[in-house]
């Protein structure tokens, strides 16, 4: 019966509609919202967990590549910052109503440009709502400026575990064109300090397929930073976003990105290097050394819950403080300025909120999974997917059929995931994974609908 | 020897003003209609008085609207002519003049190609649909019946020109008199001259500072062989000397042989359809008169109609009681369809049978391309909208056709290339419709040697319009391509080129001739199949657009033709199939490989797009594999977006067609198959 009254209003999930007025009398409700929002929206302990991002959205200048929600403040606001970041930190805490953190992440802008002292205030606000364990990870973002330096040993105070340090480059020239405010010195002697504060815990951007870059040069200058750097690398192709100065340089002849071959030469190497140093890739662009993942990162890879605080920042969680049952994308407003006067005024800076349809969240757990080198285990499907495991959804795919022939793909007893050339392709395979993901799912929806039906008119006389 | 006199005349302008004034007072007595003429006249030289001129001169036009009594022309008063020139070379604006000076329309500077209606006429500058205005004219005390049949300057539109020449004694061929001849003055000549028409050359824009119709005199003297005294020198837009052009209609082209006495008897020229009357018919009447109320038959069908309304063009429908032998006008007389309304059949008196005019051999399409709806759920009204344009313009042949890539759509057959882009350009504006339009073709034609083939097609001669029936060289003879004879005048500067550009496309020349000091007239036998798709915009580009350029049919030739495939890693697309010549396969087929390799994407192995002649591969081109294909960074705040791109993607996918395992994008095909831009 329970199981009955659960189909019915997962194939009405977005209609309101008498039935679930009708069944609520029959079953205790908050029994049902439960078993919906676990069949809807992940498991138990999906459900009382999320990692909390922070986003600071001020830098010093403008990066020449970056179309990233940042602003160059007109005054110092960073009191009234750290005030309006606690209160949404509140919000949101009370309306996931999730027990526990289990990290954190400052992400930005340039966070390095906050004061220890609002690090410290939110981390407080957070552990006053719920648990967040010493071990938690607190990541911090570091532009590796002298300023940026000095005050490391400060966040570390704050509460700050883990630093992850925008390098990008170590020819300084090239940081010049990228607009960075540092030299590679300075990047050196910040890996250094964050080195000291927190051993095997500090993490270095770098970033290839930088205009004018060749191939010999990405490999001899990658295998001096690995010499260099700590147990954990992210490494990011360098993509040409509308509306920045470097895209208006490139579109007028004035600066050459390298080819797509070249670029593909380079990640190919990179990888390569990066195993021979002793980094394990666990995702595209991320490696590490001694097991030194982020487990703030793979939070998201993992379809976990999380929650985005500050302007333009993305959260996915359920609001079940408001009784809601399905997962939803919030985003929160862009400007800062707007964004503060809202949290000031209204309690929160939400700006839209998205309901994640079944389908939806499987999609996003299928694309955000497959990056990670271990893939999609059995485990962590069912713990979205209760009622269709991967070999029913992939495993009469002539499509997949095809890419697990060629070895881009596995799929086997562990789960499925790439193969190491597979995982350079993923965007090519996704398309095709998504189109099969989504006929199963409807057609198992209406199966279920029509079986419901069926029993709905067998029970209507009674 | 009497025109020099009158030439010398006209150059002593103060005498010239005199003679006329007094020559429509003269006329004012007698003729109200000639109070345009005086009015004209006047307010150009008097503006302050004209408003007070105004209110006379709408009574007096208002006259001749219930006056005309056609019956008072009898077939001596009566002239049929047309105006034909290259484009832009003023021939609109001369029927303008023209219509004003007679009093058919009034004088505004808005009567801009009052004759061309349609808007891609008015576009283009170029009349597509013929037109016809009668005139009423005085002319040394006489009032005539002048009846312009404005025709299509272009040759692909020579079946209207013919048709409208047929229904005429002599023609104006007007030539600009700075750009001299050029190469449809030159097509639209020889139609006339094969018509043994009466021709007046006239030099048009003489007011323009670098005119020279001196040197277009020598040309038409050298060209055409008519005498350079025989020029009239005009301004069109200004009206210099055009009053000259109307008196050497009435003087120099013969009126029509036809008798009011014969039976009844009537060429159809040309029809068009209207919703609310049917068919509406543009005859010529050839003999006796025919009134409203008669019963009428068409010869070609053998029914009969009664006629329910007819009058006089002038631009507009202006309905009179009959009309008179010589006479040309409109008939409406219930037909339903414009097929009973074939053009070149004759119309006579149900009780008096006359023997059948020579008519028309139809026109036959040389050019043909597929058009395809855009979107497959607007075939109905793409449908409905070709039936509709085809009604007018008999001309056009449709078939149905289908293509995988495509979806359903329809051959279609046109006179040639400027025909098919203005029912292109129709469509879209006319009709509001989108349509794709595949790279035209042409009508090659097979020699079946097979014995069996023969007696399956009924003839040993087969016309192959779709690649997908083309035989196989083993149950062939011969293959046969279409020839064109190409006319081409430009400057001599740019003859070098030129004869590179022709050689390059296959032609042979036939002759080659300086019509003055610099300017050249070339002809050219080409394969039509090489002029169809980019001729006329390389020839327009390498010339600085001072080449002209113009064609007409020259029958079939003998031609080694071979059918190339295109293919996808090995699959054949069916769609992109194509007959072309064996010497220019491998540049034909490099260029289709190009174009598809640009409009696919790269996918997860390597994509081989290849021509091939049976199992002969001419060119090859590589769409290489990804090597990387992720997104660099991923974290929660990218997943929105990168999301929806993958949805797309995903959705994109649905709609690619697969060859072979290659997925390709629906407008790959069409990037490929569309006449470029």
């Amino acid at each position: 019966m329970t199981k009955m009254v659960t189909r019915a209003l997962l194939t009405a999930a977005f209609a309101p509609s008498l039935h679930v007025r009708r069944c609520s009398s029959v079953i205790e409700r908050s029994d049902l919202i439960q078993t919906v929002t676990e069949e809807f929206s992940g498991s138990k302990s999906v459900l009382n967990e999320a990692s909390l991002y922070l986003h600071w959205p001020y830098c010093l200048r403008r990066c020449s590549y970056c179309n990233f929600n940042k602003y160059i403040p007109k005054s110092d606001n960073n009191a009234v910052m750290t005030a309006c970041l606690q209160r949404e930190t509140e919000t949101l805490l009370r309306l996931s109503q999730v027990s526990s953190i289990t990290s954190v992440f400052f992400g930005g802008g340039t966070p390095s440009l906050a004061h220890p002292s609002t690090i410290a205030a939110v981390l407080e606000t957070v552990s006053r709502h719920a648990a967040l364990s010493d071990e938690a990870e607190v990541t911090l973002e570091v532009n590796p400026t002298p300023v940026g330096k000095s005050k490391l040993e400060d966040y570390c105070q704050a509460g700050v575990n883990r630093f992850s340090i925008g390098v990008q480059s170590l020819q300084d020239e090239d940081l010049r064109i990228l607009g960075r405010d540092h030299n590679s010195q300075q990047a050196l002697q910040t890996i250094a300090e964050a080195q000291r504060l927190c051993p095997g815990r500090v993490s270095v951007d770098v970033m290839f397929g930088r205009p004018g870059q060749s191939l010999d040069r990405w490999e001899s200058e990658l295998s001096e930073l690995l010499v260099l750097c700590d147990d954990h690398v992210s490494l990011y192709q360098l993509t040409l976003e509308r509306g920045t100065q470097l895209f208006k340089q490139v579109q007028h002849g004035e600066l050459t990105l390298p080819s797509d071959d070249v670029t593909a030469a380079m990640y190919a190497s990179a990888r390569r290097i990066l195993h021979k140093h002793g980094f394990r890739q666990y995702e595209v662009s991320n490696f590490a050394r001694r097991n030194a993942i982020s487990l703030h990162n793979m939070r998201y890879w993992k379809g976990g819950q999380y929650l985005g605080v500050g302007p333009g920042a993305h959260g996915r969680f359920v609001p079940l403080g408001e009784g809601g049952v399905v997962r939803e994308a919030r985003t929160q407003t862009l400007e800062p300025d707007i964004w503060i006067l809202e949290v000031q005024q209204r309690g929160h800076g939400t700006r839209r909120r998205i309901p994640l349809s079944h389908l939806g969240l499987l999609e996003e757990v299928l694309v955000m999974g497959l990056r990670m080198t271990e893939g999609i285990t059995h485990q962590h499907w069912q713990l979205f997917s209760s009622d269709l495991d991967l070999h029913e959804i992939f495993g009469t795919s002539m499509d997949v059929q095809e890419l697990l022939a060629s070895r881009q793909l596995v799929l086997d007893d562990r789960g499925l995931r790439c193969s190491w050339k597979g995982l350079a392709l993923l965007d090519s395979m996704l398309p095709t994974l998504l189109l099969d993901l989504e006929t199963q799912v409807t057609q198992r929806q209406q199966r279920n609908h029509v079986a419901n039906r069926q029993r709905g008119k067998t029970a209507s006389p009674s | 020897m009497s025109l020099c006199i009158l030439k010398r005349w006209y150059e002593m302008p103060i005498l010239r003003r005199l003679l006329e004034f007094k020559m429509y007072r003269k006329k004012l007595h007698s003729y109200n209609t000639t109070h345009t003429t005086f009015r004209h006249r006047w307010i150009k030289n008097l503006p302050i008085f004209s408003s007070r001129f105004r209110p006379i001169h709408s009574d007096a036009t208002q006259t001749p609207k219930d006056a005309v009594d056609l019956s008072k022309f009898p077939v001596e008063r009566i002239r049929n002519f047309s105006i034909i020139a290259h484009i832009d070379h003023g021939k609109s604006t001369l029927a303008d003049r023209l219509l004003e000076i007679t009093g058919a329309i009034s004088t505004t500077a808005k009567n801009k190609q009052v004759l061309d209606k349609l808007q891609v006429e008015r576009e283009r500058g170029i009349t597509v649909k013929a037109q016809t205005a009668s005139l009423f004219y005085n002319h040394q005390g006489q009032q005539y019946l002048l009846n312009l049949i404005d025709t299509p300057g272009h040759v692909d539109f020579s079946y209207e020109v013919s048709r409208s020449i047929s229904a005429c004694q002599g023609v104006l061929l007007i030539v600009d008199a700075n750009q001299g001849i050029q190469a449809q003055t030159v097509a639209n000549f020889y139609l006339a001259f094969e018509s043994q028409l009466t021709i007046i050359p006239v030099i048009n824009k003489i007011d323009l500072k670098n005119a020279d119709p001196e040197r277009v005199e020598k040309q038409i003297e050298k060209v055409f062989d008519i005498p350079r005294e025989e020029c009239i020198r005009i301004s069109a837009k200004l009206g210099t000397n055009v009053e000259r052009v109307l008196q050497e209609v009435v003087s120099r082209i013969p009126p029509p042989t036809a008798s009011r006495d014969e039976p009844f008897k009537a060429l159809v020229f040309d029809s068009n359809f209207d919703h609310y009357r049917g068919v509406v018919a543009n005859i010529a009447v050839c003999g006796g008169h025919v009134r409203k109320g008669d019963k009428i038959v068409s010869a070609y069908l053998g029914k009969s109609y009664d006629v329910n309304e007819l009058g006089l063009l002038r631009p507009d429908e202006y309905p009179t009681d009959g009309l008179y032998a010589g006479q040309v006008g409109y008939i409406v007389a219930g037909m339903k369809d414009v097929k009973e309304a074939q053009i070149g059949d004759t119309l006579y008196h149900q009780h008096s049978p006359v023997e059948s005019l020579p008519g028309f051999k139809p026109a036959k399409a040389m050019v043909f391309a597929g058009m395809y709806p855009m979107d497959q759920s607007d075939y109905t009204s793409l449908r409905s909208a070709i039936d509709r344009l085809t009604l007018n313009d008999s001309s056009v042949t449709v078939q149905r056709d289908s293509s995988v890539a495509l979806g359903a759509g329809w051959r279609i057959g046109f006179l040639g290339l400027l025909h098919m882009e203005v029912f292109n350009q129709r469509l879209e504006q006319e009709y509001n419709a989108s349509v794709i339009v595949t790279a035209p073709t042409v009508p090659y034609k097979a020699i079946l040697s097979s014995a069996k083939l023969i007696k399956h097609h009924g003839s040993e001669e087969i016309t192959i319009v779709n690649p997908a029936q083309f035989p196989d060289r083993s149950v062939v003879s011969e293959y046969l391509e279409p020839m064109v004879m190409g006319t081409i005048l430009a400057p001599d500067t740019y003859t070098g080129r030129i004869m590179t550009l022709c050689l390059n496309r296959r032609a042979i020349q036939q002759n080659m001739v300086y019509i003055d000091d610099h300017r050249v007239m070339m002809k050219y036998l080409f394969p039509l199949n090489e002029i169809v798709v980019d001729f006329y915009d390389l020839l327009k580009s390498m010339s600085s657009g001072y080449a002209s350029f113009d064609y007409e049919n020259a029958g079939y030739q003998p031609a080694n033709l071979v059918k190339m495939d295109i293919l996808l890693n090995g699959q054949s697309v069916e769609e992109l199939t194509t007959i072309v010549h064996k010497e220019r396969a491998y540049i034909v087929g490099k260029a289709l490989c190009e174009r598809l390799k640009d409009s696919i994407p790269r996918q997860m192995f390597d994509i081989a797009v290849q021509a091939a002649i049976g199992s002969k591969v001419l060119a090859r081109e590589t769409i290489k594999a990804y090597k990387k294909n992720v997104l660099a960074k991923c974290y929660g705040g990218d997943i929105t977006r990168k999301m929806k791109l993958l949805k797309r993607q995903a959705e994109g996918k649905k709609k690619m067609r697969l060859i072979g395992k290659v997925e390709v994008p629906k407008d790959a095909f069409i990037n490929v198959l569309k006449r470029k831009d």
